[in-house]
């Protein structure tokens, strides 16, 4: 049986002689040695995707390199990301490239399923949570001013039709995966107008699933709840900011950054990057960065694409190596190394008979 | 054990910051004067478990006790009463219990109106491990300080056209930098090693980074206190992974009633978790942040620990270390001792039963 997403309805991307063109933008930190794994798997695997890679300096203020990088994936349909840098030093006009390409190509709903893996040793068990955030608006709409010297405004924005546009796609994400409650998380006693409109297009999308179990609950205690009993929780959608939050601290305590893979989905486009966004500059280039999060992305990519197969072979095999205590990457408590757990990963692809390439 | 001497290492510590308070022992030898606001809910029994447990303890505290239903000033605003301002403004130090936040009854929370009146700029939360009360956590020692007056909570909204909110979070160089000292000083009076800047300057460039400059230009003055900055998310993913990594957290409105809330969690919850708010001219209160649990209410089930680690907070705010102490360990040890716990902390005893046999354990150890 196939995974169904809410963006199946859409054909997929143009196909060339049988394969596809994925944009990969490896930024910084961990991003090109990880995707340079993904690259190596599918290359084993015989994935018929093609990738165009588009660099983006994150050292330049012009926004040349991330208008390329938009204008590539507006072409190709689907991308793979590492996390671009945003660089302090830099004037605040110069606003952060990930959101940039988020907002530019309307990736409206960030998607990111935190299950407990039975490899992995945590402090809560059986946690398996899907977390819908609204990715283009809220506090990420970048409107800032100094009205007056020493006093900065922040804009936040809630839109009646984002707003219906998340619950939706949470609810019919919900539907379609067979889940019975989605939980709206929220700061409504506090932001009267703002999340109150936020929980009210949750409330009318909510009363066109009558099969689905609708709930709410005030942020500070969600966070609070997460960390003493996770189990309680099944879908979960919410606003930009809270989002971020939330998916970080269920991300921790599934065992980390470097296991969760996230997608942003858009109506046309689909962009693919692990869920928590590190850039990870203290570990890169030591090979001892956990590749799981970026090569499960990697399937989510393929699962869009319809290339199933693949998607679950390599999914597996990957799970499978998760089991090998011993190949455990340092964020996760062991003493492997990143090209170590690859190497593994691929002799399992290999040992279930599938054509693979000499490597 | 580790949180065993992280409780130790808190015999020392004393919330006050900024402020300069005159020479301790004027205080132990006479009677001081706070401000009780017992709340509502289950807010009367806990405050009188919390004043029969200082009696016990022959702490030097009178207490005067000040309601504070929100009334109409003249000229139209909502204000507290003026007795209970009279009274805070002489005493300078208020112990509250929870209040409720009436739904459309036409004023501002209680709490809000408390703030706004005596500036209450810094809520601090210590969150340590409670010995004896297990939860997924150990070793958790870490305070959050929250900046009170601004940010996400201004209350400024508008519906610009139908369908489209906009709230405004205000960030500014005063209230950053005050919050920054506050944090500073206390990292300082309270033997803490570090301070970390909590903040979404990647996404919030200016608002976010205004604080953060504020905080690195306030550093430059502590360089005895080791400073550092790190992301809202990369904040919350570390600490339910590993807690212990975390000091003194400084941080702007929202994300400080987020992750003040998260670090609640992690050792036990709102029912055990002290708070203070410091505010200009030196006043400080000291409350518990659960709820009036309106179900239980009257019926001698509440559990006082929250308030009464507030309490705790509050005698070393004022120099009463030694008070302090002994109603903490005596606490403690009948936590520890699980015999008469009250039902949300995993027993079945009555809120009598669990102060009495504090006030029981406060004569044992004179």
């Amino acid at each position: 049986h196939y995974p169904h997403t809410p963006t199946s309805f859409l054909p997929p991307p143009a196909k060339y002689g049988g394969r596809h063109t994925v944009t990969l933008i490896p930024g910084d930190g961990i991003g090109p040695e990880l995707l340079n794994h993904v690259r190596e798997v599918f290359r084993f695997s015989c994935v018929p995707v093609d990738f165009e890679v588009v660099h983006v300096n994150s050292a330049v203020e012009t926004e040349d390199d991330i208008n390329n990088a938009i204008t590539a994936i507006r072409r190709n349909g689907v991308a793979l990301k590492g996390n671009i840098e945003t660089k302090h030093t830099m004037a605040p006009s110069v606003k952060s490239r990930n959101n940039l390409l988020r907002t530019s190509l309307d990736l409206y709903a960030n998607v990111m399923h935190c299950q407990s893996l039975p490899g992995v040793q945590t402090r809560h068990k059986n946690i398996d949570i899907m977390i819908i955030r609204e990715n283009t608006e809220g506090e990420y709409s970048s409107l800032e001013h100094e009205s007056v010297s020493g006093v900065v405004e922040s804009l936040k924005i809630i839109t009646r039709n984002n707003s219906l546009r998340i619950a939706d796609y949470a609810f019919k994400l919900a539907r379609e995966k067979g889940r019975r409650r989605v939980t709206a998380v929220h700061k409504a006693n506090i932001m009267k107008l703002g999340d109150g409109l936020f929980l009210q297009c949750c409330r009318e999308v909510a009363s066109g699933y009558p099969d689905i179990t609708f709930d709410s609950m005030i942020v500070d205690n969600t966070t609070m709840q997460l960390v003493s009993k996770p189990q309680q929780f099944d879908v979960m959608v919410m606003p930009n900011l809270y989002g971020n939050v939330v998916s970080n601290v269920c991300a921790g305590l599934v065992g980390g950054p470097g296991l969760v893979p996230g997608a942003n989905y858009g109506h046309v486009y689909a962009v693919f990057e692990t869920a928590t966004r590190n850039t990870g500059k203290s570990i890169a280039n030591r090979n001892i960065a956990n590749p799981t999060a970026m090569l499960l992305a990697s399937c989510m990519m393929l699962d869009h694409l319809k290339l199933y197969d693949h998607a679950s072979s390599i999914r597996n095999a990957i799970l499978n190596t998760m089991n090998e205590t011993r190949l455990h990457t340092a964020d996760i408590g062991g003493q492997g190394t990143t090209s170590e757990v690859v190497q593994t990963i691929m002799r399992f692809i290999q040992s279930k008979g599938q054509l693979t390439s000499e490597y | 054990m580790a949180a065993g001497s992280a409780w130790r290492s808190m015999l020392s510590q004393v919330v006050g910051g900024a402020v300069r308070r005159p020479a301790l022992s004027s205080f132990s030898r006479g009677m001081q004067t706070v401000t009780l606001i017992p709340g509502d809910g289950i807010g009367p029994e806990i405050s009188s478990a919390v004043m029969k447990i200082f009696e016990t303890a022959k702490a030097p505290i009178r207490w005067e006790e000040r309601n504070v239903t929100a009334i109409k000033g003249p000229g139209g605003r909502w204000m507290i009463p003026p007795d209970a301002k009279e009274s805070m403004d002489k005493s300078k130090i208020g112990l509250k219990g929870p209040l409720k936040t009436p739904i459309a009854a036409g004023h501002p929370s209680m709490n809000l109106l408390l703030r706004k009146t005596f500036d209450l700029y810094a809520n601090v939360r210590p969150c340590i491990s409670i010995e004896g009360y297990k939860t997924p956590y150990t070793d958790v020692n870490l305070v959050t300080i929250r900046e009170n007056t601004e940010g996400e909570y201004s209350g400024i909204e508008h519906v610009i056209v139908d369908g489209v909110v906009q709230s405004i979070k205000l960030i500014t160089e005063d209230a950053s930098r005050r919050i920054a000292e506050y944090a500073f000083e206390y990292a300082r009076n309270n033997q803490r090693n570090s301070v970390t800047a909590v903040h979404k300057a990647n996404i919030m460039r200016m608002s976010d980074g205004l604080f953060l400059r504020k905080c690195r230009e306030v550093a430059e003055n502590y360089k005895d206190i080791k400073f550092t900055e790190m992301y809202l998310d990369t904040v919350c993913l570390n600490m339910v992974q590993d807690p212990t990594q975390f000091d003194v957290l400084v941080m702007p409105n929202l994300y400080g009633d987020i992750l003040s809330d998260l670090c609640a969690g992690l050792i036990g919850g709102l029912g055990v978790t002290p708070s203070g708010n410091i505010g200009a001219n030196g006043v400080a209160i000291f409350e518990s942040v659960h709820g009036t649990a309106p179900d239980i209410a009257g019926l001698d089930l509440a559990n006082p620990t929250a308030l009464l680690l507030s309490a705790v907070m509050m005698l070393r705010h004022m120099g009463l270390h030694d008070y302090g102490n002994k109603i903490q360990t005596a606490c403690f040890d009948t936590i520890r001792d699980k015999k008469v716990l009250t039902k949300d902390l995993g027993g079945n005893s009555k809120c009598s039963e669990f102060t009495a046999d504090i006030c029981r354990r406060i004569q044992d150890l004179d």
